[in-house]
């Protein structure tokens, strides 16, 4: 279990920012996060947090996207996840998170479902 | 005729200490007047005299005797009148030359008939001498070889591990007998300095000294270059480039070189021309297999390597070719089949050696010499009810990824559902940090020790830290409501999550130490772990 720094990039999907995580979300990934997230919420359109390519998402991790949330929360911004492990889909529930974002199986389905919310 | 008597002992000697040589007889050339010191005549070996005193009936008149012989010719030159052939059960094994009488009469059939007479009981006499300095011969080289014996026992002895290291959760167990005729086997376990553990059986060609002599050298560069060198495969191409410019002619090593990773089973091995170990794992013996030509045979080789995890239950046995070149009286071998039945249907350690040797002299028979020498080395991992795994970390940042990975190794053969292995990483994860950070300041000369150990249905991961009695409750209950709304830090989440990820969760402090107990039913019916 090689340990992978977090790397973000942005890129716009169907009217959604699409945030690309790709390592380890854990303390060591907070500033790429941040800026992954300022520079979708610049383009003030739904987030989607593609984790995908994350295989470690720890407990400081789990804060680092709890902090994403409140700030998103503050400025009206949905924030979907998608692409989740089995493992961190149950953790994610167990700390309700996904009482507060959607969690969707992939890429497709978090459009779908930030187009729902946004016609909401 | 007495003064005939003492160079006849004298030759009686010279000639007895010449026995055994295989052609060629010394005649004693004895002189009339007192010239005792003049030299025996040498006979070559095809002399035609040679044949023609073994065929006499009798003493031979030199004088008379006409043949084309450079032997004779030097006796009559040296003025022998008669050669007495000193025959003993058909065989020639001496003459007795007479030179003239002192009368000088010439001999008379009388005196003749005397030295026949003479001859007749000196020979089997001279004979039962040549005998007993022939049986002092042979005892001398025999003792010779007998210490020659014991040097290279000494020798290869003295290169031999006297004690193998304590590996919690491993029993390790070696075996040892060299064959009357010393071989050039040798094994050795070598503690290296991040606690993995390299393990060595080896065998040289060749028996007795040499091969001892280049046992203890192979052995030493191995231990040299296994406490500088990581991969197996590295350690045996140096020990070849080391050992091949002063390698004997005709002489190799085949030897078998692995890495054990006590907390994880990890085994990276390489292998130079050995026989395979086998390996017993729940789905049966494996052998394990890495190309590489023995040591010592040509520069410049390179040495494939190899990676298996031993699960909790598995054995290896390394062994030498002595025990399944070994021969049955019909010159049967052992070979490789029986050993690898033996070894499927026996756990490791000191039981499986015990039984290898028990089989091994059933099949050779009673009171047969052993052939070559025998060497086994075997470990154990241990299964039911034992320690799995127990290791430090220093606390640094990022360490609990290691102590999750390590975790995971040693747990690995204990058939975890994948979503229950997930959820106890995840919890070792996040107290290994919280042990790193809360209890160890993430002082990297603080260490953070985690065993792992198993028995019956409970899986338990022990993570001990310096934190004394620190009580291990966060100051709030993580309310994700309140962190969102900026009234709770974002963070807190650790304790949380280990406590809903494992069955169960305790602490216990003494001593300054304080360790979380994390419980897994492997069993588990409650399939969330909240």
């Amino acid at each position: 279990m090689a340990v992978h720094e977090l790397d973000v990039s942005v890129r716009e999907s169907g009217g959604v920012a699409v945030l690309d995580l790709v390592g380890d979300v854990d303390s060591g990934g907070e500033a790429a996060l941040q800026r992954g997230y300022d520079e979708a919420a610049l383009q003030g359109r739904p987030i989607a947090l593609n984790f995908s390519r994350t295989e470690y998402i720890n407990s400081t991790g789990i804060a680092l996207i709890v902090g994403l949330l409140a700030q998103a929360r503050a400025r009206g911004v949905r924030i979907t996840a998608f692409g989740l492990s089995d493992h961190y889909r149950e953790i994610f529930e167990i700390t309700r998170l996904a009482d507060f974002m959607t969690i969707a199986d992939d890429e497709h389905g978090a459009l779908d479902g930030a187009e729902r919310s946004n016609h909401a | 005729m007495i003064a005939l008597t003492k160079p006849f002992r004298r030759r009686l000697t010279g000639r007895a200490r010449a026995s055994g040589a295989a052609a060629g007889t010394e005649a004693a050339l004895v002189p009339a007047e007192a010239a005792f010191e003049r030299s025996p005549v040498e006979i070559a070996p095809n002399d035609p005299l040679l044949a023609y005193l073994q065929a006499a009936t009798g003493t031979v008149d030199v004088t008379a005797l006409e043949l084309d012989s450079p032997a004779l010719r030097e006796l009559k030159a040296a003025g022998v009148k008669l050669a007495v052939p000193l025959i003993s059960q058909g065989e020639l094994i001496g003459v007795l030359n007479i030179g003239p009488r002192r009368s000088e009469q010439d001999y008379s059939s009388d005196d003749r008939k005397l030295l026949d007479n003479l001859a007749a009981h000196a020979a089997p006499a001279l004979r039962v001498g040549q005998l007993v300095r022939e049986q002092e011969a042979e005892a001398a080289t025999r003792q010779r070889f007998e210490q020659e014996l014991e040097v290279a026992r000494l020798i290869q002895q003295n290169f031999l591990p006297k004690e193998l290291p304590d590996l919690p959760g491993w029993q390790i167990a070696a075996y040892y007998r060299p064959a009357r005729e010393v071989g050039g086997d040798f094994y050795d376990v070598i503690p290296l300095s991040d606690g993995r553990v390299a393990f060595v059986v080896g065998d040289v060609t060749d028996k007795g000294v040499p091969a001892a002599l280049v046992m203890s050298a192979t052995r030493s560069v191995l231990r040299a270059s296994a406490q500088r060198l990581i991969e197996p495969g590295v350690v045996l191409e140096r020990v070849n480039e080391l050992l091949c410019p002063d390698m004997p002619a005709k002489m190799f090593v085949t030897c078998l070189y692995g890495v054990l990773e006590p907390a994880t089973g990890h085994l990276r091995f390489a292998n130079a021309g050995h026989d395979l170990p086998y390996v017993k794992t729940a789905a049966g013996v494996v052998e394990l297999r890495a190309r590489g030509m023995p040591l010592g045979l040509m520069p410049g080789m390179a040495y494939e390597e190899k990676d298996t995890v031993l699960a909790p239950g598995d054995s290896v046995l390394l062994h030498s070719d002595g025990i399944v070149e070994a021969h049955d009286p019909d010159r049967g071998m052992f070979g490789f089949p029986r050993l690898k039945e033996t070894v499927a249907h026996h756990t490791g350690g000191q039981t499986l050696i015990d039984r290898v040797i028990a089989d091994l002299e059933s099949f050779t028979g009673p009171g047969a010499e052993q052939e070559d020498d025998i060497t086994m080395v075997t470990l154990e991992r241990s299964s039911a009810s034992g320690l799995l795994a127990d290791f430090q970390l220093p606390s640094a940042p990022g360490n609990e990824r290691e102590a999750i990975e390590l975790v995971a190794s040693a747990v690995a053969g204990l058939g975890l559902e994948p979503v229950r292995l997930d959820r106890l990483k995840t919890a070792v994860g996040e107290a290994t940090m919280n042990a790193m950070e809360h209890g160890n300041d993430y002082r990297a000369d603080r260490a953070v020790s985690i065993r792992v150990l198993h028995a019956g249905d409970r899986l338990r991961v022990e993570i001990t830290d310096l934190g004394g009695a620190t009580d291990l409750q966060p100051a709030e209950v993580p309310d994700l409501e309140a962190k969102l709304a900026g009234r709770q830090t974002p963070r807190g989440w650790g304790l949380f999550l280990i406590e809903k990820m494992v069955d169960e969760a305790n602490v216990t402090g003494e001593d300054g130490r304080r360790t979380l107990e994390l419980v897994v039913h492997l069993q588990g019916g409650d399939d969330g772990g909240a």
